[in-house]
């Protein structure tokens, strides 16, 4: 099955440029802010959409990320809001893939199969669910290959050849390389040691390689971008929200205007990427 | 929910993947899964290994005073048998305590950290994290690290640094850092929350000591080994003591070692009757508790399935208890499954049933419980007098109570 995300991915391969993934937390500060947010960031340059669904205890973010999944939580959202807030964006665009990435308590306790079929139906191309090894792949993988959604995995530096296999066994869409041992937003790694661990993935997999954790800048995305096929940014779009809402969470100034700004940047990042390398 | 089949023994779990039933697992982030897989590698070689069970003998008799004393509670058992005599009834079980509050450093918590503290060795690690709530893990942890060398970072809540003071100034003293949690509402779903930050990110040389039975596989079942002894003790004494069996066993139920290591043992003894006490803190009716068993849902949180106090979109709650070593939303995966198996009844006790518990054996006892063990006796309290006298109760008595002084002293209303 050949989903949004598997063509969008053929057709950046043939314009020889890397996806820039861009993840937000949907519902933060408030539903139609979010909603804005999410509309504007195709036009300002983004690839692929990476919709966070809040949770109460994320245990692999940052503060960054943790207090934008508190906001959204304050805001009421919920994964059913999270839900529909996808299928209001695919009113208006049909071909931008969006991945839901979060914890999997939520789904949980929405139900896995009531939870599939409505995520289909929003629009949904893929899932990245932080705390699903594929020790757990029986949870919601298998069910969510079944359904015709994309399982993107995490691989990480921890994760050695001998473990890889396992990791890439049941992963589709692409491959997500997290730079770093820790949370969301902490300082980028080596850059030789990702394209490294770029390369070496590779050597396993025909899937697209996406880096993220830690790459904040235009300039960390054009350098990432030279090896791999994509990369994700998060925590800097996040503080882009956070920086403009006052000490009461009131807004300073336009929330989707600041991420779209941010992303123009580092989508020409990305687009200068292989020119760079070629140099 | 369809109650699972009776086992033939309900002393064989987890399987393979970790499951007790439906609960347990391994829910955790990549990073952290090639280190639970090697954590699981060595926690087998170890198990059956001769050399590893010595060492820890010969610590846990020397260094923490085992084997723990089991105490015919006379003064608690008079007092009852007035209560039940008033009531017309004339009976009244014979209550025994086991004295885990003897042990070095307070609690039962030592058990754990000592086996712990030996594997990190064994596993060439330079450094310890834990999480503690109401610190007696912490201080736990911060005691073997001092003992074995290791630096340790201790997470803690800053609610529960700021009601368990004393403990965090022993941590200190041990030469822990204590890194107080501001997330959430600063209690010890938080801090483990934090711990698990630390560990994703210092993967290469750094422990995670967990202080209770929950948490990915390996840890439940390794912390109930290791606090198995307390069961396998009792078990013993009780029949040296008694020459029969107790009719119930009695333990409080946060995260759910003290009480697993006290079950455990006993789970096929059919005559005995377990109950698991869980915080009722202000009242089920409300969200002021934290009795994940009785008012919360199978969920995933902390790398594992198991009840939690949960909204309808699975956000996590943060609950409430008078004991900081209780104010845990979720509970150890096995105490899950053996509450859906039956095996196990889990009932709540308030914040002013325990109080008044605490009081109680304070003053017949002279014996200053934990606000944790305290829920226990207060559950003892209330069932022993409509028993017979001739029946025998025995309540793990996990922890002593001088570092809950400061809590008694301000919600009875009084300065110190």
């Amino acid at each position: 099955m050949v989903t949004r995300i598997d063509r969008r991915m053929a057709k950046l391969k043939t314009e020889g440029r890397p996806a820039l993934v861009t993840y937000f937390m949907s519902g933060d500060p408030d539903y139609d802010t979010s909603l804005s947010i999410m509309k504007g960031l195709p036009t300002a340059g983004a690839d692929i959409i990476e919709m966070g669904m809040p949770f109460s205890d994320p245990m692999a973010d940052g503060p960054a990320i943790q207090a934008a999944g508190l906001r959204a939580l304050k805001g009421g959202q919920t994964l059913v809001k999270t839900l529909k807030m996808a299928a209001d964006f695919r009113t208006g665009d049909n071909e931008t893939p969006i991945v839901l990435m979060g914890y999997y308590n939520p789904i949980y306790i929405y139900g896995v199969d009531r939870f599939l079929k409505d995520a289909i139906a929003s629009g949904i191309d893929g899932l990245i669910v932080v705390d699903l090894p594929p020790e757990m792949d029986e949870e919601l993988c298998i069910p969510a290959l079944k359904a015709g959604i994309n399982f993107i995995r995490l691989a990480t530096p921890t994760t050695d050849d001998k473990r890889l296999p396992k990791v890439l066994q049941n992963t589709s869409g692409f491959v997500y390389y997290v730079s770093m041992t820790g949370i969301t937003g902490s300082a980028l790694a080596d850059t030789g040691k990702v394209a490294a661990a770029v390369k070496r993935i590779k050597g396993h997999t025909d899937l697209p390689v996406c880096v993220g954790f830690g790459v904040k800048t235009a300039e960390q995305a054009r350098v990432i971008g030279a090896n791999a096929d994509g990369v994700v940014v998060g925590t800097a779009i996040v503080n882009a929200v956070a920086n403009v809402l006052g000490p009461k969470g009131e807004k300073t100034a336009d929330p989707a205007e600041a991420v779209a700004t941010l992303v123009s940047g580092l989508a020409q990042g990305v687009r200068s990427a292989r020119l760079a390398a070629a140099e | 929910m369809d109650k699972p089949a009776t086992p033939n023994s309900f002393r064989t779990g987890p399987d393979e993947q970790g499951m007790f039933g439906i609960f347990g697992g391994r829910f955790v982030a990549e990073t952290l899964m090639p280190l639970i897989l090697d954590l699981e590698r060595h926690w087998n070689e170890v198990k059956n290994d001769a050399d590893f069970r010595t060492e820890l003998t010969d610590l846990s008799t020397h260094y923490a005073g085992r084997p723990s004393k089991l105490y015919f509670a006379e003064g608690l058992t008079r007092h009852l048998r007035e209560v039940s005599s008033a009531k017309g009834l004339g009976g009244g079980a014979k209550v025994y305590f086991k004295r885990e509050d003897l042990n070095h450093t307070g609690s039962h918590k030592i058990n754990n950290c000592l086996g712990q503290i030996l594997l990190a060795k064994r596993m060439g690690k330079k450094r310890i994290i834990a999480e503690t709530g109401a610190g007696q893990h912490g201080v736990a942890s911060a005691t073997v690290a001092a003992r074995f060398g290791f630096p340790c970072v201790v997470y803690m809540g800053a609610t529960d640094v700021a009601r368990q003071s004393p403990n965090v100034f022993r941590m200190k003293l041990l030469g822990a850092e204590v890194r107080p949690v501001t997330a959430g509402h600063g209690t010890l779903k938080d801090a483990m929350n934090e711990a698990l930050r630390d560990w994703v990110t210092n993967v290469e040389d750094t422990y995670y000591l967990i202080g209770t039975a929950a948490g990915p596989h390996p840890y439940p079942e390794l912390v109930r080994d290791f606090q198995s002894v307390i069961g396998t003790e009792a078990r013993a004494q009780i029949l040296e003591q008694e020459g029969r069996l107790p009719d119930t066993i009695i333990a409080a139920v946060g995260g759910g070692s003290n009480a697993i290591g006290l079950f455990h043992p006993f789970l096929d003894d059919k005559e005995v009757r377990i109950i698991g006490v869980e915080a009722g803190g202000r009242g089920l009716d409300g969200i002021e508790h934290c009795a994940s068993m009785n008012a919360g849902a199978p969920g995933v949180l902390h790398g594992n399935r198991t009840y939690l106090l949960q909204n309808a979109d699975g956000q996590i709650m943060d609950g409430h208890s008078i004991s900081a070593g209780l104010d845990y939303p979720g509970v150890g995966p096995e105490h899950s499954w053996l509450r859906d198996s039956g095996r196990v009844d889990y009932v709540p006790i308030l914040d002013d049933e325990a109080l008044e518990a605490f009081k109680l054996t304070t003053r017949v006892e002279g014996i200053i419980p934990a606000l944790e063990s305290a829920h226990a006796i207060a559950h003892a309290v209330k069932i022993v007098p409509a028993m017979d006298k001739d029946q025998i109760v025995i309540v793990n008595l996990s922890g002593r109570g001088d570092k809950d002084v400061h809590t008694v002293a301000s919600m009875l209303g009084m300065e110190i």
